[in-house]
């Protein structure tokens, strides 16, 4: 991945920052900016917004066969997200072992590595989510 | 609008075909489509192809120009248009060259589909596909194709009771079928132990529940249908052919349990036909996973939402069930070339309608849909097709 499509995503990234309509309440992760409900009413109304970081699992995988730069990751849990905040994501699950994850399980976001292009290329950061306490 | 008739059909052997290149298995299911709908170059008015990636699987984009130079109809100087939705690509251009024909601009279309995968290496090509899905806030995390439909089969199974034998049975029954297709990639038979002790690819999916990595073409002439006669003594009506887009993010879907662009573009294609799901006698579906043909049954409305396990369970789906599906193996077992998936589709269900499917007929087939879907549900494209 190309250093500037990298870096511009660093806010969202590193902190979990999505949008919020202003006009109906809704809030977005990834960021949007329209809101899919208001759309006219919506535009120029969508404010920076920090999610909280928490949410339950919806679904959950465990991928055996990676694509590259995950090759040493593997076996990893993807997981479909509900984040407290009503919006849905993906996201990797760790700190706990596969098989102990659940539809359900409470989640919080943490900060982490995701992968590194190559020996000494740019080491992408992002969040991971871990089990509640 | 004018009524559109499929008048030929041609596709390659799917495989590994390591002998052939993306221009050669254009070229090859061209002219098996043209000779079998019995026109000249000249009759031709207009190209479409669909092709996911050929840029990164063998370098390789304006397929376009690529084709009509293939086929020998560049000096003929007719528009050729490239279309692209993932491994919805193939019916996509079936619909644009539908538009074409249908509005009047053209009356004689060729619509084909091709990719050719298996010059990359297998992680190169789990990296290409995954481009399908949202780039940059699903794969960027380390989701795979197989690990977005791995999240729907979970929640189906945990909120349904769907079995993991359920799926596995999806898998046997397609790879039964795909014994009967010479085309077929894989023409062997599995049995659900076989799916069960396959390689973990995505908890809860095996190896031996996804579709594999293909080469392969198809081609298909369509034409009016006041001059289909002109040509062929067996035309195909496309009684619709109708798509619709939704999130590329499974995230930013509706719902999880099934692929709400798919439902909404049958009810849509049901409504154009003015028939209705009972009405269908055979149906080639989007199996690139087994999880996805149990959805699909449901989504297309030939069975409740959540019953499509059991349905699978009860025999519905096979080749003497009530409602057969996949009866060329399906992208399970036939292969599943991404860009030439949806064309191949419109081929079995053309060989069926004419009564030419050998061991796989299914009896007194009138009526057939297709159902292709893009991404993890990002596109879906629903053909419903008539024997005249």
């Amino acid at each position: 991945m190309g250093v500037p499509r990298y870096w511009r995503e660093i806010p969202q990234r590193y902190n979990l920052i999505g949008t919020k309509c202003e006009a109906c309440g809704q809030v977005y992760f990834p960021p949007r900016s329209m809101c899919p409900e208001c759309r006219r009413a919506s535009v120029g109304n969508m404010e920076e917004y920090q999610l909280k970081g928490s949410g339950v699992v919806e679904s959950y995988t465990v991928i055996y066969a990676p694509p590259p730069h995950f090759e040493h990751e593997e076996p990893y849990v993807i997981a479909l997200i509900k984040m407290d905040e009503d919006t849905y994501l993906t996201g990797q699950i760790v700190d706990v072992s596969p098989d102990e994850v659940s539809i359900g399980m409470h989640v919080e976001s943490c900060f982490r590595r995701i992968y590194q292009d190559g020996k000494a290329g740019a080491i992408h950061y992002g969040y991971k989510f871990k089990p509640v306490g | 609008m004018r009524d559109v008739a499929l008048i030929g059909g041609g596709l390659t052997p799917f495989g590994e075909l390591w002998e052939k290149s993306l221009a050669d298995l254009v070229a090859e299911a061209g002219i098996a489509a043209i000779m079998d709908a019995g026109i000249e170059g000249e009759d031709i008015e207009a190209l479409y192809i669909g092709g996911m990636s050929a840029g990164r699987f063998v370098g390789q984009e304006h397929l376009g120009s690529l084709a009509a130079e293939v086929s020998g109809l560049s000096e003929l100087h007719i528009p050729a248009t490239r279309v692209e939705a993932a491994c919805a690509s193939g019916s996509l251009a079936l619909h644009n060259g539908y538009l074409a024909v249908a509005s009047g601009m053209y009356d004689v279309v060729v619509v084909g589909g091709a990719e050719k995968m298996t010059d990359v290496a297998g992680t190169e090509a789990t990296n290409i596909l995954a481009s399908a899905a949202n780039r940059e806030w699903e794969a960027f995390f380390g989701a795979t194709f197989p690990g977005l439909y791995a999240l729907m089969a979970r929640y189906h199974m945990h909120k349904y009771g769907t079995t993991r034998e359920q799926l596995a049975e999806v898998a046997v029954k397609n790879h039964y079928n795909g014994t009967l297709n010479p085309k077929a990639q894989y023409r062997r038979e599995v049995s659900v132990e076989d799916v069960l002790g396959s390689t973990m690819v995505a908890d809860p999916l095996h190896l031996l529940d996804c579709s594999p990595i293909t080469d392969g073409a198809g081609a298909v002439v369509i034409s009016s249908m006041d001059r289909a006669e002109e040509f062929t003594d067996e035309p195909v009506r496309i009684a619709a052919s109708e798509t619709v887009a939704d999130s590329i993010s499974l995230s930013e879907r509706s719902r999880f349990d099934g692929i709400p662009a798919a439902m909404t573009a049958s009810r849509r294609a049901y409504n154009r036909a003015g028939v209705s799901p009972a009405d269908i006698d055979v149906a080639e579906v989007h199996d690139c996973f087994t999880i996805a043909e149990i959805m699909a049954i449901e989504d297309l409305g030939f069975v409740d939402k959540g019953k499509g396990g059991s349905a699978v369970d009860d025999g519905l789906t096979t080749l003497d069930g009530e409602l057969p599906v996949n009866t060329s193996g399906g992208l399970k077992s036939k292969g599943h070339p991404v860009g030439a998936t949806g064309i191949a589709q419109i081929h079995e269900l053309m060989l069926q309608l004419r009564g030419q499917a050998d061991r796989r007929q299914v009896d007194d087939a009138a009526l057939g849909l297709t159902h292709n879907v893009g991404g993890s549900g990002g596109t879906a494209v629903i053909h419903i097709l008539e024997a005249i």
